[in-house]
């Protein structure tokens, strides 16, 4: 995982799949109290394009997430999202969309989380299946033959029916990955995937994201894994203090990064 | 000592046992009525509304810092002020199932509290509304972690019920109450009266164990001894 390694895409994108961009924010900000966590985000995020946030930790980066999906309520800021405001300003007033809306754009970018957060009480199967049959209202059989093909490309067809409790970290992020991509959607959120893991789990989480990529999903990667950002990101954001300070094709992040800041953060990943 | 099993028991028993139908049927409604109001009051006090769970948390304070009894002779003899005329029976099933439906809530309170919040965010990420949240992530879990602590408190109302004597009930210590008043005999037939609910609390303990098993499901079953066997490092 050296920093001077070349960053060839690993497979080319599928064509017509780079259309404009499926996220556009503008202006975000997000207050928890007095703390102003973000400061006024821009981003456009776009279709079929895997795009990396990195940064201090602290910085923002899950919270842009948080943000997007509306898991955290925005302070201020517009957010489009498959052609759908789903907020934006009026008059200086911060307005968004109903909370049907917001639900509807959320099944269409579920989020990976750190901790899993797998539903415990459900097994393998039925964890894949709840976002298809409880909230797309597909019929349960469909469900579960989608189901099981995801979970065949995860690796993880012969754990179906194990419950969450019996499974390593790096199996359960897996399933976790495998719920976000059975709600077939537009755009998978991945927030820090690999942070909870032991060290030797991540390359097979890591294996599971890229193969994704592959495929031309589009993707936000909140992530400390460098060299894994290096190899897959088309294009890295970093995010410190609430703002994006510096974004570019990895090339110029890694290697040839301007802001005073990133240039601290990328040598203290170094060490 | 003979005359107690020979004379008394039969003569008495069937008298006492109705009381005990009427103690169990005092039970069981007040305790369903019970974990219905312990289970709206915990998810009200969950809710956004600051109003409503000061309210209900207002409520959860006064029914647990005022001795059982104490409500009960308060609400049978307050209610005709507000024109509700209840009778005995129906009077102390409301009373006890708001004492107990509030110790249930913060039971309830509690076990929602213990499901991980994540599981909240991953139901919401999918596209999932607060009610389904509720519904099929946290209640199913959160509900399976109250039962043993419901159990209990089942256990426990069915020997407090007895309280119910004072509102004119003719549960099974009032009937008690009401033979020895024609026959004297204190000790044996309180004594009948304590076998009784001995019988039924030993009874019920056991079946509770029971339901409490049949309700583990698979995942809360899972031993160390599976865990080691199942997880298989990725």
């Amino acid at each position: 995982m050296t920093m001077s390694e070349a960053s060839p895409r690993l497979a080319p994108r599928p064509a017509g799949e780079d259309g404009g961009p499926v996220l556009s924010i503008r202006r975000l900000r997000k207050r928890f109290g007095s703390h102003e966590v973000l400061k006024g985000i821009d981003l456009d995020i776009p279709t079929g394009r895997v795009t990396f946030l990195i940064g201090p930790s602290g910085g923002g980066k899950s919270t842009v997430l948080r943000c997007v999906n509306f898991l955290e309520m925005p302070t201020a800021g517009d957010i489009t999202f498959a052609g759908e405001r789903l907020c934006h300003e009026e008059n200086g007033k911060f307005r968004h969309a109903p909370e049907a809306v917001l639900r509807h754009a959320r099944a269409q970018m579920p989020m990976v989380f750190q901790h899993f957060n797998l539903f415990s009480h459900r097994t393998v199967l039925e964890n894949v299946i709840e976002g298809p049959v409880i909230v797309q209202k597909k019929p349960k059989a469909q469900a579960i033959e989608e189901a099981r093909a995801v979970l065949k490309r995860v690796g993880l067809i012969e754990k179906c029916d194990a419950y969450p409790a019996q499974l390593s970290g790096g199996q359960k992020q897996r399933v976790a990955i495998a719920r976000a991509v059975a709600m077939q959607p537009r755009l998978i959120l991945f927030d820090e995937p690999t942070s909870a893991l032991d060290p030797e789990l991540v390359s097979g989480v890591l294996d599971t994201i890229r193969a994704l990529a592959e495929e031309g999903r589009t993707m936000i990667v909140v992530s400390h894994e460098m060299g894994f950002a290096r190899r897959l990101a088309d294009r890295v954001h970093f995010v410190v203090d609430g703002v994006i300070a510096e974004s570019g094709p990895p090339a110029q992040i890694f290697d040839a990064p301007e802001n005073d800041r990133l240039k601290g953060f990328i040598r203290s990943i170094l060490h | 000592m003979l005359d107690f099993f020979l004379v008394l028991i039969p003569k008495y028993m069937p008298f006492l046992l109705q009381g005990a139908v009427v103690t169990l049927e005092l039970s069981l409604i007040s305790m369903a009525a019970a974990i219905v109001i312990g289970l709206l009051v915990a998810l009200g006090r969950l809710a956004p509304s600051r109003l409503l769970a000061g309210v209900l948390a207002a409520y959860v304070e006064i029914w647990r810092n005022v001795p059982l009894i104490v409500q009960l002779l308060v609400l049978y003899f307050s209610l005709p002020q507000f024109g509700v005329t209840l009778p005995g029976f129906w009077a102390g099933v409301l009373g006890l199932s708001l004492n107990v439906g509030a110790y249930l809530s913060e039971v309830f309170r509690a076990a929602i509290i213990s499901i991980d919040v994540g599981q909240k965010d991953a139901g919401l990420s999918i596209g999932m509304s607060r009610v389904t949240v509720y519904s099929r992530v946290i209640l199913p879990q959160a509900l399976r972690i109250a039962v043993p602590t419901i159990g209990g408190y089942f256990i426990s109302l069915l020997k407090d019920s007895s309280l119910v004597s004072y509102i004119a009930v003719n549960e099974l210590l009032r009937n008690g109450t009401i033979v020895i008043s024609n026959t004297f005999k204190s000790m044996e037939i309180y004594l009948m009266v304590a076998i009784v609910y001995f019988v039924m609390s030993f009874i019920a303990a056991r079946l509770v164990v029971r339901v409490e098993r049949w309700l583990t499901p698979a995942y809360l079953r899972v031993g160390t001894v599976e865990l080691a066997r199942g997880a298989v490092p990725a």
